[in-house]
């Protein structure tokens, strides 16, 4: 499936300065694998060592975050948009 | 106390005072760091705060801006100045409840009726001193009503984002200040993720609780600053509070261990409960869990000010209520009906869904048990109850007459013979 990722400024510059990047995955988990593997330095930033989203990053899928739905196993379709954004904001 | 650096509470990296508020690295937030003050004369420092001005400003130690205060004049008017407001002792309110002493802080005592215009006094004077010129916010409502006035008060052009469901009240009381009122198909959480969004694209832009996030919690701070300074610089036993993000829950307990570190105040730490609705419960679901991140909720509660699903803070929040022996609550929407008319007919304090929350969880706590008779309690009431009039409409009679007394005597000399 190919999947677009959506990086906030934050990231931007681990991922060489693109705001997106196109993956292809059948889970989110595998899409942000293949962004990690198009990006090394991203992962250290977005997820701890077991691969597992570290506590204040958020990620949503077509705009509901994935925590609704199977987190990092949750399917994604074809064309899907992945966003990930920090989590600490608002209130 | 001057502001130093922001640093992450995760990683502890520092960055300078900037329009920044998550780290780089892992993605924590940023919080204000400061140099220790010179606490060898307490007696001065506090006489120093009772010569400040009658506003927010008084704090200008604890609080972030470069210049001290904003505005020329000591008074610190610049703006729209927030604070002072009142701490009420709620004799009635503590009979009630069978509790011994209760203080209620009333912050709808401010120019827009919510504690939001600390926050963003805040917000606004450090965004002014980075050069930013246009203001904004992802706002449950009374956040939308204090930016888009103080950016009034400044002549400065505004962009308020809201959920497009909210209460007309919120939205009336917004518009009208002539700020641009956004309102987005989605909840809160849908709001917020727009504006995370968009303070990356627009540089110009002051969002004030997203890129100015560190700056503006710390207004909160203030409002246990006075609760100290009124109960004559002692600290409450108790402190009961509600919980959206949890930010405010949090720098409440900061600020009295700032304070309680400097002397400056005498007494032990207060302990912490939270407020939340069954509604919109992701902090009070993870207390009762006995875990320490929070699972993200869609909200649906008439507590719409509470409305976070995806709360920013909550683990710092669970935090302080384990930290303090407190406890973090969680009340229906029926329950916050009525601790709203608890409130008001016991303090004369007519509060919003949001007090109701709060007080609620009060009367809870005192039917459990959980709260001493001898305990000084401080119930923070954050808005104004005419914010949020579906909450108490047709919740009670009005008896509607002839001009003539007769028709009164018969209304109420039924009345009276009913009872």
């Amino acid at each position: 499936m190919a999947v677009k990722v959506k990086l906030p400024t934050q990231l931007r510059a681990a991922a060489g300065g693109d705001g997106e990047v196109s993956v292809e995955g059948s889970t989110v988990g595998d899409a942000l694998d293949a962004l990690y593997a198009v990006h090394p330095d991203l992962k250290e930033r977005i997820a701890d060592e077991d691969g597992t989203l570290r506590r204040f990053v958020n990620v949503y899928l077509d705009g509901d975050d994935i925590r609704f739905g199977e987190g990092l196993a949750t399917p994604v379709k074809d064309g899907a948009q992945l966003q990930i954004l920090p989590a600490v904001a608002g209130g | 106390m001057a502001a130093t650096a922001l640093k992450c509470r995760e990683c502890k990296r520092e960055y300078g005072l900037e329009a920044r508020y998550v780290c780089e690295l892992c993605f924590g937030p940023l919080e204000v760091a400061y140099a220790a003050p010179d606490a060898s004369d307490v007696a001065e420092l506090r006489r120093k705060i009772q010569g400040g001005p009658q506003n927010i400003w008084r704090y200008s130690e604890w609080l972030p801006l470069e210049g001290g205060r904003p505005g020329s004049t000591r008074a610190s008017t610049a703006g729209l100045p927030a604070g002072c407001t009142p701490l009420i002792k709620a004799d009635r309110l503590a009979e009630r409840l069978g509790l011994g002493e209760v203080w209620v802080k009333n912050d709808a005592a401010n120019p827009t009726h919510s504690f939001k215009d600390r926050v963003v006094s805040v917000a606004t004077a450090r965004a002014q001193e980075l050069g930013f010129t246009t203001l904004a916010c992802a706002s449950t409502g009374n956040l939308a009503n204090a930016v888009a006035a103080q950016a009034a008060a400044l002549g400065m052009p505004s962009y308020v984002f809201i959920p497009a469901n909210l209460e007309e009240q919120k939205i009336l009381a917004t518009g009208v200040y002539g700020t641009n009122v956004v309102a987005i198909n989605g909840n809160y959480d849908d709001v917020n993720r727009l504006c995370v969004e968009l303070s990356g694209e627009r540089e110009g832009w002051a969002f004030v609780n997203v890129n100015m996030r560190p700056y503006y919690a710390e207004g909160s701070k203030t409002i246990a600053y006075e609760i100290a300074e009124q109960l004559g610089w002692e600290t409450p036993d108790r402190v009961v509070g509600p919980i959206a993000s949890g930010s405010q829950f949090t720098k409440l307990d900061k600020a009295f261990a700032e304070w309680l570190e400097l002397g400056l105040i005498t007494g032990d730490h207060p302990t912490f409960n939270g407020a939340q609705a069954v509604g919109c419960n992701p902090v009070a679901h993870a207390w009762e869990q006995g875990r320490d991140v929070c699972q993200p909720v869609k909200p649906d509660t008439i507590a719409k000010s509470l409305a976070i699903g995806n709360p920013a803070d909550g683990p710092y929040a669970l935090d302080v209520a384990r930290r303090t022996g407190g406890s973090i609550e969680q009340v229906t929407d029926d329950e916050i009906r009525a601790g709203i008319r608890l409130l008001a007919e016991t303090t004369g304090v007519f509060t919003e869904t949001a007090g109701g929350v709060t007080t609620a969880v009060l009367a809870k706590l005192a039917e459990q048990g959980a709260i001493d008779h001898e305990e000084r309690v401080v119930l923070v009431i954050t808005g104004d109850g005419l914010k949020t009039l579906d909450a108490v409409r047709d919740s009670f009679t009005v008896h509607t007459i002839e001009p003539t007394f007769d028709a009164f005597e018969a209304e109420f000399s039924a009345m009276s013979e009913a009872i």
